[in-house]
């Protein structure tokens, strides 16, 4: 470790926070110092510059999503920040390795409430936890899926806390999202940055849409001629209809409408100019809950009639799987290292943070009896929704929560504040620490593929520990370094 | 290629070029009004007249401006979103459909529609209609000349090319029609605005950006005559409706793989149809016949022709369409639907 001597960083304050960058002394970390000092060597005119034409660049792409309970539909760029963040190989074989563990524990978790619910029987998660979740499905028991994985695609969310220690926040198993950003924000960087890159040891990530498109493949249930691959969106008004189109291009496979699938003799066929061609595996970026109007909600027009049938008759696979939401659920959460223990004998690589389950009476006694120290989550919301931050909330919020709970405690878990990590952030010309956490993506197919690095999302409001697009959170650059 | 597909590759070819043909239209019609040097401004309000009719919005305008004269002509024409065949809502429109095929589209394309789109939404494109229009409209032109060249540089020929061309020459062809038609609406008025023999026919070859090529052609003898020749039936000059008629035919069989001078659908025989009369036909007949019902006649086989490739196409067979319609009341429901499903 040594001290910078670069203006740049003079005034920049760790303050009490697990730096990704520094250390507690103010020594930079070994594995970042010949980034910074790369970057000490721009003046701030010329960063901001180089800043603003990273932003320019998303704008003409159409880099945008839309933003939820926005009348105005508009589209907003996702904020840029142009520090990277840094892990060294050491940090990133231990995040690897507990990321496997825990996809492959979720997966046998699926299977068995999906078949014999051994997990349940054995006392090992009370049932009335699976029995309750939103997205369990029970249709689906004993219904086999392709090559049995379930969760082909899961963004885990990872953070750092003040022990600089990795913990799970929460896992996405049904449709995880922002992948796109992770690839275009490292184009973003390479194009205003060129010379950043040079000798640094920075794993590529530009495998992702490839590994993306095998693992389709692999899970198709048809095994002559190729596999035609389809990826269905919900359409244009999606808030992640950019990245649907963007990773369907990057894989070379058509994106569809529920509108362009028909069912004919439980297969599933796309309409095509030429008439019908049979698909055989769907990415699907549309909820459970609308995917078939003819089982699900009957009055959705996103979904194609017939296709749980065909995918009932394995005819059809879709990634993920149907009724995958309950192993995202954060009350079956607090459960994953006892399923973890459970299914592999192992102990979790990657712990959880801890969680209270309202549903049980003495924490839910501990939550009521701590409300403004804790973070209220409900159980099957997601993008920084439903939650309640117990240091900032308000007496309304505070006492809007507890009604809440008491209500429905089956649905709501808390957890200690955790701190982020944070990391260097370009903030009106200076760098400033600001919370970030970390979201891989994990494939699962033929064999489990983690992209190097992950999208890291950042609080670009000062002292903020929330870090969704929808709440003033921007992303940043994940540099994974070579042993 | 998916139906839909098909269908926005189409449309948004086909918005493309008719923000392109508006913008020379209103920029040919400007000049024009500049040359004359009048002072009677009621002749100058009415000139717009023709060109409101000719996108068949006249209704929409009346309703709007019941005093509309230049200033709201040229922005009712331009800017006005609540005009869904302005440039701005065409650029829109062309958009929307980009959005939903950004897939098949080369990385520039998208970003040449997308900067455009940018622009003429922003504060300094709105500002520029006013304080420079000459810039803007040029602005709308080469663009939209950049999109067609790199549609053609980067498109793969096959069938999404087909369908890009099949949209570009249908609204190409349709709207030299109708700039065709303003000569009609000018020569109604009893003193024709005061303007001279020649002037409105020459304006509406230089909308149609033919007037080099026509000089070329015709030597620079600017007869009625001649020029409805050289805009309908000329073989050899892109914006005529025979050229036009010519590359619909050839889109049409490249799609289906039936050879040309036979047909497998509806779309193919209208237009092969389309394209013997226009071969066959001489300038005198089309003049004899009257002009403007000729001309209309002309736009109704257009039409017919859009609305088969519409049934061959996009639309599925009854047998296999099971979901009923949407209705467009609903259409709200479905943004609303699309917007909530959850990306975690």
């Amino acid at each position: 470790m040594r001290r910078l001597s670069k203006p740049m960083f003079e005034n920049y304050q760790t303050e009490s926070f697990y730096d990704e960058m520094f250390g507690a002394d103010g020594t930079v970390r070994a594995h970042c110092a010949p980034l910074l000092e790369r970057f000490s060597s721009i003046d701030a005119g010329e960063f901001e510059n180089r800043r603003q034409a990273c932003d320019a660049h998303f704008l003409r792409q159409g880099v945008t999503f839309n933003v939820y309970h926005d009348d105005q539909g508009t589209e907003r760029i996702f904020p840029f920040d142009p520090v990277p963040r840094v892990i060294s190989a050491d940090e990133w074989d231990h995040i690897e390795a507990g990321l496997s563990q825990r996809i492959i524990a979720l997966n046998l978790f699926l299977h068995d409430i999906y078949h014999d619910q051994q997990i349940l029987k054995d006392g090992v998660i009370p049932a009335c936890y699976i029995e309750e979740a939103r997205h369990f499905r029970p249709e689906f028991r004993g219904v086999n899926v392709p090559e049995d994985i379930y969760i082909q695609i899961c963004g885990s969310d990872l953070i750092r806390g003040d022990d600089g220690q990795y913990y799970v926040l929460e896992d996405n198993a049904r449709c995880p999202s922002g992948a796109s950003y992770l690839l275009e924000n490292r184009n973003a960087l390479k194009r205003a940055f060129p010379g950043l890159f040079d000798a640094m040891g920075v794993r590529p990530v530009d495998a992702y849409p490839r590994e993306l498109r095998r693992m389709l493949e692999f899970i198709s249930p048809h095994r002559e001629g190729d596999a035609v691959c389809v990826l269905l969106t919900p359409g244009c008004y999606n808030s992640a209809y950019f990245e649907h189109c963007y990773l369907a291009r990057e894989m070379g496979i058509e994106i569809v409408e529920g509108k362009d699938l028909v069912v004919l003799d439980d297969f599933v066929y796309m309409r095509t100019t030429k008439g019908l061609e049979r698909v055989d595996v769907i990415y699907r970026r549309i909820d459970d809950d609308f995917i078939d109007p003819t089982v699900f909600r009957k009055d959705s027009v996103l979904g194609v009639p017939g296709i749980m049938q065909a995918y009932r008759a394995g005819n059809v696979a879709l990634a993920n799987a149907v009724g995958t939401g309950v192993a995202d659920d954060k009350a079956v959460y607090h459960f994953v290292p006892k399923m973890i223990e459970y299914y592999l004998g192992q102990e979790a690589i990657l712990p959880n943070v801890p969680t209270y389950l309202a549903h049980e009476e003495s924490d839910r006694k501990y939550i009521l009896d701590h409300l403004p120290e804790l973070v209220v989550k409900s159980a099957n919301e997601s993008g920084g929704y439903g939650m309640l931050m117990g240091p900032t909330a308000s007496k309304a919020e505070l006492a809007e929560f507890r009604a809440k709970i008491l209500e429905d405690p089956r649905n709501f878990i808390a957890q200690p504040v955790v701190n982020l990590s944070r990391c260097p952030t370009w903030c009106d010309g200076g760098f400033e620490g600001r919370h970030v956490d970390l979201r891989p993506y994990i494939i699962y197919g033929e064999s489990v593929q983690i992209v190097p690095g992950g999208l890291t999302r950042v609080a670009l409001n000062k002292g903020s520990l929330v870090v969704n697009s929808s709440q003033g959170g921007g992303s940043k650059d994940t540099w994974v370094l070579r042993a | 290629m998916l139906s839909r597909v098909a269908n926005s590759l189409y449309w948004m070819v086909r918005y493309i070029e008719r923000a392109d043909n508006l913008a020379r239209l209103i920029e040919v019609n400007e000049r024009l009004l500049l040359d004359l040097g009048w002072k009677d401004t009621a002749g100058l309000d009415a000139l717009w007249r023709p060109v409101i009719a000719s996108s068949g919005d006249e209704e929409l305008f009346d309703s709007a401006h019941p005093d509309g004269r230049r200033r709201e002509a040229i922005e009712f024409l331009t800017i006005d979103t609540a005009n869904p065949n302005s440039i701005v809502s065409c650029i829109g429109q062309a958009r929307e459909n980009a959005r939903m095929v950004r897939d098949q589209l080369a990385e520039s394309l998208w970003e040449e529609l997308n900067g455009l789109y940018l622009f003429v939404n922003s504060a300094e494109g709105a500002a520029s209609v006013r304080s420079n229009s000459t810039a803007y409209y040029e602005r709308i032109r080469r663009s939209t000349y950049a999109f067609h060249g790199m549609a053609a540089a980067t498109t793969l020929r096959g069938e999404a090319w087909d369908f890009m061309d099949l949209g570009r020459h249908l609204e190409r062809a349709d709207k030299t029609t109708r700039f065709l038609d303003i000569t009609t609406f000018i020569e109604r008025q009893p003193d024709h605005f005061g303007l001279g023999a020649d002037e409105h026919w020459l304006a509406i070859l230089r909308s149609c950006g033919g007037l080099g090529a026509f000089r070329v052609k015709h030597r620079g003898r600017f007869t009625r005559s001649n020029i409805t020749e050289f805009l309908v039936l000329a073989p050899d000059f892109p914006r005529s409706v025979r050229y036009c008629a010519g590359r619909i035919d050839e889109c049409l069989h490249a799609i289906s793989g039936t050879p040309r001078g036979s047909f497998a659908n509806k779309a193919e025989s209208l237009a092969g149809r389309l394209l013997a009369d226009l071969a066959f036909s001489s300038c005198d007949e089309v003049l004899a016949s009257g002009l403007h019902g000729y001309l209309d006649g002309l736009q109704q086989r257009l039409n017919a022709i859009g609305e088969e490739v519409f049934r061959a196409f996009i639309l599925l067979p009854d047998e296999i369409e099971q979901r009923p319609p949407i209705p467009a009341s609903s259409f709200s429901a479905v943004v609303k639907w699309q917007m909530e499903q959850q990306q975690q």
